[in-house]
């Protein structure tokens, strides 16, 4: 049966005995580690913010003349192109393989999310060489029309708002697909029921209940594609789109004013914050509680050429967003075999995985706390302050990594400066150009990723449950770990898995806080890539991308044993012992 | 029922230990036998002169490379600072570090006797290494003419033949600032738009990918430097490069009169060096007629030093003449040339 209720809260009563029993220091304690770990999150974008405010620019006057009126359209017009183009994607091809019966579907399911282990720099260099005019799409063009220029024939120029739009999207849409997938597995069979006892074509279906069900997951993926179109640097640039970013570095670069440049960063943050709260408004009202009684949707069964249109849609995004960067990347790496086995590129591996292992668990543990806490002591302002603390992610990870650095630095310099006028001993530098920074730096940008994960897992999560291990005598803290932690550790699987795959990818605040001599698969990509082109850096990208490819087979599989039959198994036990 | 706080506190032991592992085998070395470089430029292409410099002088090199930032995080880390060096393309990054005060100044008879002085700070806080022409690729079938002039880029003769990569790169501000300098401002924005104007298409990509818009045809002549030549001619993997590259000439604009821009590779002493002396030496060496040759031919580059000829795949491109106008005088100027850029509009490309 589906139950599309509004989330209501339980009695009260069961949980205010627990909050009158707690002693002083149970209660003072999460509360200030929860308070230390915004504040050490808040501390970068809190520092950047400083930077902005100290001082005085005269780049604005510039920048509203001749800079602004002309990225605003173009940032827009990205995000609003990437929205669409995601949405269209991940939610008509999470519909195809939950719904729909066609062939290779069962492939498809898993295989759609692994454009995700490509980064977008990646993808937008190696989407350029291959519809570029040497690349293959066009000299099957010239070879057909028997064409010798660019001239004598017409086609789309990649490097292009539109293109860049495109680009992302192959990318991105694994977001979208990720949480929707989720919604219509679990309630999309019943929801079909109902859509078939009343006669209603399949498209329509789509329409007028699938995407209008899976809105709240829906806007939660595009919100996180929207933050990486809008924290991209390494892909507008190759595009040659201007973003607010790209200002942003132009400012701080090319015209020598870092104040200025951290007013442009916090008003594009301004402009997150906004997106985050449209999402908030579009979800009010629509928590959505699944059934425990749920079961895997019935299949729909379509015409042998609908088969054949859903088949494409599904291998369309994989071809696009996977296929073509191993395309190119392959066939430069093949000819480079013996790169495989250069101890830098071993080196290399190590500390990639050493580090996205690090942050992906303390990324994830940090944000089930934080909700965990907000869950059980029910303050729903501690909710949203570890939200605000993870907008993190929307800043470009140059310009967070560079508020981490002065925020850092600061304070081992005046540690060093207590410790040496004390005691005489000089500690230096601490934690700058450590591990430690970098793990920290990596926690911090993808907090948000975590967050969000479990965070919907805990939305799904009727407060009826813990009606119901509390008054079977739990303690809060059993609630957590007996009842909570068993139950949503899919969501936790999953948020560990993307901050892994994301931490693999991240560029930017790497080449900026790492220490010396300290490279990872990333920053090897681009110290080749940078130096010669991309050819050098073919296989280093391309091992990010396959390792990148394991979690998110994991990943998939994670999400696919959450159907009803399943999760009510996991359920039960946890309540019933 | 099992015990998540079991496995939990497992897996904190592991990653506390872990963590301690990889924090002090990453801990920067302190002093003694090594020279620690902050550098812009890419480990790849330094390690054969740091190769030399340490067989020659038994100290060792730690490098760590970024694309942006280095200066600010000097300027936090502070006195504290492991920099002793800090490596830098583009003379906007040289005398941004000298504004934002962490360098220091220095000099030693090498250094005054191998660079030339347009190419050094007045003040001594920064030194050029090697220079980078900005030229022209000209299409060797479309393009008869031997010589050309950067002036000359915005002559309706050009319309929409043109390529160039985003005005508001490092190497174009550096260009247009020098025209401002030469021209005076307004001239130098009626030049800019007329070349904006005479553009093929909108700027994109890197100097290579114009060298292969001459290749397919979508224009005739680009805006590059010549090291990209360098690298398309030796990519022995990639021999559709060399074709690319073997459809087009060099052309050395202004030869004739105040010489072609060039932007300068460089090096400057950080403020706190920890390791001073080493550092110093370091910077010698590095203009130093060895590691001028090892340089420049590293990234096709031309040394300072005078008497030290550059490779000879450079050299076959013709020989340089460099605007002799100081570089100082540019970098104050890159303010107002990317603003300029901006005012024109120039990455928006041609006016349809």
């Amino acid at each position: 049966m589906l139950v599309l209720t509004k989330v209501r809260m339980p009695d009260t009563t069961l949980y205010s005995s627990y909050t009158s029993r707690r002693s002083v220091l149970g209660y003072v304690a999460p509360f200030g580690l929860v308070g230390l770990l915004v504040g050490l999150a808040v501390l970068p974008v809190a520092t950047l913010i400083w930077i902005a405010l100290d001082g005085s620019s005269d780049v604005w006057p510039h920048l509203l003349n001749y800079v602004l009126p002309a990225t605003m359209v173009q940032t827009l017009m990205l995000l609003l192109l990437v929205a669409f183009g995601t949405t269209i994607i991940g939610a008509g091809t999470a519909w195809l393989v939950t719904i729909c019966h066609f062939p290779m579907k069962r492939f498809f399911n898993w295989a759609l999310v692994l454009p995700l282990a490509v980064p977008t720099y990646i993808a937008a260099y190696t989407h350029v060489e291959f519809l570029d005019f040497s690349g293959p799409v066009q000299s099957l063009i010239r070879e057909i029309g028997g064409f010798a220029t660019s001239r004598d024939y017409w086609f789309p120029d990649i490097r292009s708002t539109g293109g860049a739009a495109l680009i992302f999207s192959l990318v991105l849409y694994p977001y979208v697909y990720l949480t929707c997938r989720l919604v219509f597995s679990m309630q999309g069979a019943s929801a079909l029921d109902v859509c078939r006892s009343l006669g209603a074509s399949p498209a329509r279906m789509f329409w007028r209940v699938g995407l209008p069900m899976a809105r709240p997951a829906v806007a939660a993926g595009v919100a996180v594609a929207l933050m990486e179109t809008l924290n991209d640097i390494g892909a507008v640039e190759i595009l040659g789109v201007k973003t607010l970013t790209y200002a942003v570095f132009e400012t701080w670069l090319n015209r020598d004013n870092l104040t200025g440049a951290m007013q442009l960063a916090i008003l594009t943050l301004l402009l997150v914050a906004g997106l985050i709260w449209l999402e908030r408004i579009a979800r009010r009202g629509r928590g959505y509680n699944a059934s425990v009684r749920e079961r895997p949707p019935a299949q729909l069964h379509l015409t042998p050429l609908k088969q054949a249109l859903a088949f494409a849609a599904c291998a369309l995004p994989i071809l696009g967003g996977l296929g073509a960067p191993l395309f190119i990347l392959g066939s430069y790496a093949a000819r480079r075999m013996e790169q495989l086995s250069e101890p830098d590129l071993i080196n290399a591996i190590t500390n990639s995985l050493t580090v996205a292992l690090l942050s992906a668990a303390l990324a994830t543990a940090i944000a089930y706390g934080v909700l965990q806490y907000a869950r059980i002591s029910r303050r729903n302002g501690i909710a949203t302050v570890g939200r605000m603390a993870s907008l993190g992610y929307a800043v470009p990870g140059t310009v967070l990594a560079l508020g981490l650095l002065i925020a850092v630095a600061g304070f081992d310099n005046w540690l060093d400066g207590v410790m040496q006028l004390n005691f005489g001993v000089s500690t230096g530098l601490l934690l700058s150009g450590s591990i430690v920074t970098l793990i920290y730096a990596y926690t911090l940008r993808f907090l948000a990723i975590a967050y969000g994960t479990i965070e919907s897992g805990f939305a799904r999560l009727s407060h009826q449950v813990d009606c119901a291990a509390r008054a079977l005598g739990r303690t809060p803290m059993q609630l957590a770990l007996q009842v909570h932690t068993p139950i949503l550790r899919k969501a936790l699987a999953a948020a560990f898995l993307l901050v892994f795959v994301d931490s693999m990818k991240e560029l930017s605040a790497t080449l900026l806080l790492r220490p010396f001599d300290f490279e990872t698969l990333a920053t090897m990509i681009y110290d080749r890539a940078s130096q010669a082109a991309l050819e050098e850096a073919a296989t280093a990208a391309l091992l990010i991308v396959i390792i990148g490819l394991v979690p998110m087979v994991l990943l998939s599989n994670i999400i696919d044993g959450q159907h009803g039959t399943k999760k009510t198994r996991t359920l039960l036990p946890a309540l019933g012992k | 029922m099992t015990y998540p706080l079991k496995n939990a506190g497992r897996m904190l032991a592991l990653l506390i230990g872990s963590l301690g592992a990889a924090y002090t085998s990453t801990f920067p070395a302190v002093a003694g036998d090594t020279v620690n470089i902050y550098s812009y430029r890419q480990p790849g292409l330094l390690k054969p002169l740091l190769d030399d410099f340490t067989a020659k002088t038994g100290i060792k090199t730690k490098v760590l490379f970024a694309k942006k930032g280095l200066d600010q995080r000097i300027a936090s880390e502070g006195r504290n600072s492991p920099a002793d060096v800090l490596l830098t393309v583009d003379i906007g990054r040289l005398d941004a570090a000298k504004a934002l005060g962490i360098t220091q100044p220095y000099s030693s008879d090498g250094l005054a006797a191998n660079i030339p002085a347009q190419f050094r700070d007045p003040d001594g806080n920064w030194f050029g290494l090697t220079t980078r022409a900005r030229i022209i690729y000209a299409s060797k079938e479309r393009v008869q003419q031997d010589t050309i002039t950067y002036e000359e880029l915005s002559d309706p003769k050009w319309k929409g033949r043109i390529c160039t990569r985003s005005g508001q790169h490092v190497y174009s501000v550096g260009l247009f600032a020098s025209m401002i300098a030469h021209l005076g401002t307004e001239k130098a924005e009626t030049w800019l738009t007329g070349l904006k104007n005479n553009l093929a298409r909108k700027p994109t990509g890197n100097d290579r990918a114009q060298v292969k818009a001459i290749y397919a045809g979508e224009c005739d002549i680009a805006l590059g430097n010549t090291y990209y030549m360098g690298k398309m001619l030796t990519n022995e993997k990639e021999p559709e490069q060399k074709e690319w590259a073997a459809s087009v000439k060099l052309i050395f604009p202004n030869a004739e009169d105040r010489g072609t821009h060039v932007n300068l590779s460089g090096v400057v002493m950080a403020k706190h060096a920890p390791n001073l002396e080493n550092a110093k030496k370091l910077i010698d060496f590095l203009a130093g007629e060895d590691a001028q040759k090892l340089y420049g031919a590293a990234n096709f580059e031309y040394p300072l030093k005078p008497g030290v000829a550059p490779d000879p795949l450079v050299a076959s491109w013709g020989s340089l003449n460099p605007d002799t106008l100081p570089l100082a005088d540019i970098a104050k100027l890159r303010k107002a040339a990317s603003e300029m850029v901006d005012r024109v509009g120039f990455d928006q490309g041609p006016d349809a």
